[in-house]
């Protein structure tokens, strides 16, 4: 029996398209539009690709690699930044729907270099360990905190139900939130 | 810092010394390194289980504008592998594919549409073989082979036979046999696999960046599988997003990575998706296993007879250390007088298993504590008085040649006891609630490493300049688990300095010292030693000159607190930026060099496989874990967790219960929802959304406590703290069932519909017995 075929190692290459009939052609520059947004409380200006993620703009265009990506689009919340205060997961957001907000990434919540206090609370608690998903659970964290200045260990639970660790076991990450909420009360 | 003052925050234990890189976002892992003038990497994968290559064309896809350079299995006629009695995989296949998804070309383009497109037309024919995806079936008489040389799809079979088996099952009161199953899971690393190649083709130099825990063996693979002068390859670590075995090994991605950025001469970043992170797979495999054990009517166990099937996947890669490693570690916990072992590691087509945390131990020590808690219910003995009844006593050699020189297990014991409030409460729980503990142990360290070279065990360089700042130089992986905060305080310690003046530089080929890397829980204690060596060094040569400043004999010289003075209480001292100045002197900038290495007594038996699970020291662990199983839902909470770890001595406290959380976590996601699933070879689970790592919602508070037992040869008297308490969680749990229902689980991960399926079965039984019942009245 013989075979041929296209990769299809994968669910993704079983379906996707592979019949596109220009698929030799040289491809011409994807179109971009000027993006304007507040990024880390800043206005800026970008040309991004149409159809480019909030996630990929943030981490090739704008070169905050501190949102990270873990997984093939949200699965696991290591991208959350906050979208006009709301945690979101930036690999599920258009670049676009960004157009005139605000977005605020881990990069963004220091103060002249200094760590904020929730940030000095993963660190001091040990609530990151190999740290990849530490900057969008301090994210979904920050939201949390900012609409509930005393969570509940079940608010914490709630707010941060997104975000996978592979390190901690969250003990050390409930922990981190609580002290941080402590130290702000 | 005053020497007091340092040990009190010791007590607490100290953050990670990159820990501000991590929260603040500036940590940069592999993808994040600077790629903007690389070019993409993409991989172009078998779509068949198993099958002959007939044709692979990839001229269309050379000829697609942007794309620089595609590769094939024409471009690497050499094998790799982690151990080198058993390399029989190519970067990329050649003549035959073995698994779905396996590599078999690989392009470089502009961007990543151009290297995606470019991967649509390549064009690949393949003549399907038969394909087998359990044990068994590749075991069947008349299966084909995927590899010649290995009759009927074993990799390895180990037969092994400590002590009288038939004599301990003579003396015993109950003998009981069961079979129990664990399914194949995945280390699931928050950080896909990523890879950065920088080829110069002027200068020949190749310089490699990426994920790797060793990258020791990396630099090894590169040399030899693209035919390369060592000297020339450059290997740097960068931050790495968890690691738990699945990067021990050298893996396809990264030899592919660097065949492509020699091929475009130029710079190469490869970012595997998700999916493909999980194809890559090296990670637990599934495994049955038939355990019998013999048992006095006091719980003293009497023999044990095992034996384990592995499904390995499609090539060899750790599988020989990983089937021995399961038979091994059936010792070296407990006092057993007769083992016996079987053990079968098996070829099949999916993806190659590999290390992962607690590597070989797991699913073996999770068979062995479910079976010696229901003889236990048998004996009516409690499960505690069970592992009493058969405690080592240090220093000790176990029948297969393990060395044993300090021993925890019982403090451990008693500490879940206590905690758990076990002895109150155990027995009167209502239905639907219960109570289960299991133990477990690991090696602080293969003794005797794969690549057996004759050098030390590790060696770490520190350095001492005009600034008064003092460099580690590793090779040791920082992989999260705190490798490098270790180094640091080590290096503080013994010279008496605060933690800041310690910086440290890890795994860089070009800085660092050649290291085994970050597997088999070593670093804590050869690194850890190979600091305390060097440091010793060091201080030795501050105190010379101290003593030639002060006009004092050395011995009289005492250092703390960054404080050098004459006897205790002695008046003259000088600060340490005076005692650094004075021995640059003439010397200029000072490097010491401290080593460690494994005597010959740890490195195992002389029996076949015997250096595997040979250490210098294991850890111990004990867990109570408590559940609240819903018998309509079939879905089991775990309520708490109590879990003791004997790690020697905890060198830094806060560290060591975060290392002893993970794990016992890991073991529950094991335990309750992780599997794979492979359907004709295509891996179903390959998400995290279908491969159901636990959420912050369903993981329980886990309360740890350090038991300290002062191994003597441990840095500090330290050992391993990373994997010893995995492998009892699972046990923990599936005994905390039975005593919550009366259901004993033979299957992980114990999943709502094999809960229920064994509910429907407990009903039918009862049914069943209450109608013979009937019938005979």
């Amino acid at each position: 029996m013989a075979v041929t075929q296209a990769a299809a190692h994968s669910r993704a290459g079983l379906f996707a398209a592979t019949t596109d009939l220009d698929m030799d052609g040289e491809r011409p520059l994807p179109r971009k539009r000027l993006l304007r947004l507040r990024l880390n409380g800043a206005w800026r200006e970008d040309a991004v690709a149409e159809g480019a993620l909030l996630v990929n703009y943030l981490r090739d265009v704008a070169r905050l690699t501190g949102v990270k990506i873990g997984c093939d689009g949200g699965e696991c919340g290591a991208c959350t930044v906050l979208l006009d205060g709301e945690a979101v997961q930036a690999c599920l957001v258009l670049a676009a729907r960004c157009e005139g907000r605000s977005v605020e990434t881990i990069e963004g919540l220091a103060r002249q270099g200094r760590p904020s206090r929730l940030q000095q609370a993963f660190h001091e608690k040990l609530g990151t360990q190999c740290g990849f998903c530490t900057p969008g659970m301090i994210m979904a964290a920050e939201a949390l905190l900012r609409r509930n200045a005393s969570p509940s260990e079940q608010d914490i639970r709630d707010a941060l139900a997104g975000n996978l660790c592979r390190c901690t076991g969250y003990v050390k990450i409930i922990e981190s939130v609580k002290a941080a909420a402590e130290v702000a009360a | 810092m005053s020497t007091a003052s340092r040990n009190a925050a010791r007590l607490r234990g100290v953050p990670l010394i990159d820990g501000i890189d991590k929260v603040t976002g500036r940590a940069r892992y592999t993808a994040d390194l600077d790629h903007a003038d690389a070019l993409v990497g993409r991989i172009f994968r078998s779509p068949v289980s198993h099958g002959d290559i007939v044709r692979l064309d990839v001229s269309r896809a050379r000829a697609l504008p942007g794309v620089i350079a595609v590769v094939t299995g024409d471009d690497c006629p050499h094998t790799y592998g982690v151990l080198p009695v058993a390399m029989n995989e190519y970067p990329l296949a050649r003549g035959r594919v073995r698994y779905r998804g396996e590599p078999v070309a690989a392009v470089a383009a502009v961007d990543a549409e151009t290297a995606e497109r470019a991967l649509g037309l390549i064009t690949l024919e393949v003549r399907e073989l038969p394909a087998y995806y359990t044990s068994a079936e590749a075991r069947a008489p008349g299966a084909m082979l995927l590899h010649d040389n290995k009759p009927h799809n074993l990799e390895r079979e180990v037969h092994h036979e400590f002590g009288d088996i038939a004599h301990g099952f003579a003396q015993a009161d109950l003998v009981r046999e069961e079979r129990i199953s664990c399914a194949e899971v995945n280390h699931a690393q928050i950080e896909p696999h990523a890879c950065l190649a920088d080829y110069d083709p002027v200068s020949q130099r190749l310089t490699v960046q990426s994920v790797s825990q060793v990258g020791y063996y990396l630099h090894l693979m590169l040399a030899r599988c693209l035919e390369m002068d060592s000297s020339r390859i450059r290997v740097i670590k960068p931050f790495i997003g968890g690691g738990f075995g699945a990067r021990v090994e050298v893996l396809n991605f990264e030899i592919v990575t660097a065949l492509l950025a020699r091929a475009a001469a130029g710079k190469v970043m490869m970012q595997l998706t998700r999916e493909e992170t999980f194809i890559t797979h090296r990670a637990r495999p599934q495994t049955d296993i038939r355990l019998k054990l013999g048992m006095r009517k006091d719980g003293r166990i009497t023999a044990c007879e095992c034996e384990v099937v592995q499904r390995g996947g499609a090539y060899a890669g750790y599988g020989i250390v990983t089937i021995l490693y399961a038979g091994a570690l059936l010792q070296g916990i407990y006092d057993i007088p007769a083992v016996k072992y079987d053990g079968y590691r098996v070829y099949t087509n999916t993806p190659p298993c590999g290390a992962m945390r607690g590597h070989g131990s797991v699913d073996t020590r999770h068979a062995f504590e479910c079976l010696l808690d229901r003889m236990a219910r048998d004996l009516d003995l409690d499960p505690f008085a069970v592992r009493r009844a058969n405690l080592l006593r240090a220093p000790t050699r176990t029948a297969n040649e393990l060395m044993i020189n300090s021993y925890g297990l019982g403090d451990c014991l008693a500490a879940v006891e206590r905690a758990s409030g076990w002895t109150q409460r155990i027995g009167r729980l209502p239905r639907g609630k219960g109570l289960g503990m299991a133990c477990s142990h690991y090696v602080s360290g293969a003794a005797k490493p794969v690549h057996w070279t004759g050098e030390p065990h590790a060696v770490v360089n520190l350095r001492l300049d005009f600034d008064g700042g003092i460099t580690a130089l590793t090779g040791a992986a920082d992989i999260g688990q705190g490798s490098s905060t270790m180094v640091a305080i080590a290096t503080a310690e013994t010279l008496g300095v605060s933690l800041d003046r310690i910086r440290v530089i890890a795994g860089d080929s070009a800085l660092t010292p050649k290291d085994n890397g970050a597997y088999s829980s070593r670093i804590t204690f050869m690194v850890g030693n190979a600091t305390i060596d060097a440091a010793r060094k060091l201080r030795h040569i501050l105190v010379e000159a101290a003593a030639r400043k002060l006009e004092a004999r050395a011995e009289d010289i005492e250092c703390a607190g960054e404080t050098f003075r004459v006897g205790p209480g002695g008046q003259a001292s000088l600060s340490f930026a005076e005692v650094a100045k004075a021995a640059l002197v003439e010397r200029g900038p000072i490097t010491v060099s401290g080593t460690f290495t494994c005597p010959p007594e740890a490195q195992g038996g002389k029996h076949r496989g015997g250096a595997v699970g040979s250490t210098m020291g294991f850890s111990y662990a004990a867990q109570v874990v408590e559940v609240s199983v819903d018998e309509d839902t079939g879905t089991i909470t775990v309520d708490k967790v109590w879990a003791a770890l004997d790690c020697g001595r905890a060198i830094n406290p806060l560290a060591v219960e975060g290392q002893v959380q993970g794990s016992v976590w890991m073991g529950m996601g094991q335990a309750l929802s992780e599997e794979t699933h492979y359907v004709e070879g295509l891996p179903v689970h390959a998400s995290l959304l279908e491969y159901r790592v636990p959420t912050i919602v369903e993981s329980p508070p886990i309360e740890v406590h350090i038991v300290e037992s002062h191994d003597p040869l441990g840095p500090f008297g330290a050992k391993e703290a990373s994997e010893g308490a995995l492998a009892g969680f699972a046990p923990a749990l599936v005994n905390a069932v039975a005593n919550a229902i009366g259901i004993d689980l033979d299957e992980l991960p114990a999943t709502p519909d094999r809960l229920l399926q064994a509910l429907v079965e407990q009903r039918r039984q009862a049914r069943l017995s209450r109608a013979r019942r009937q019938a005979a009245s």
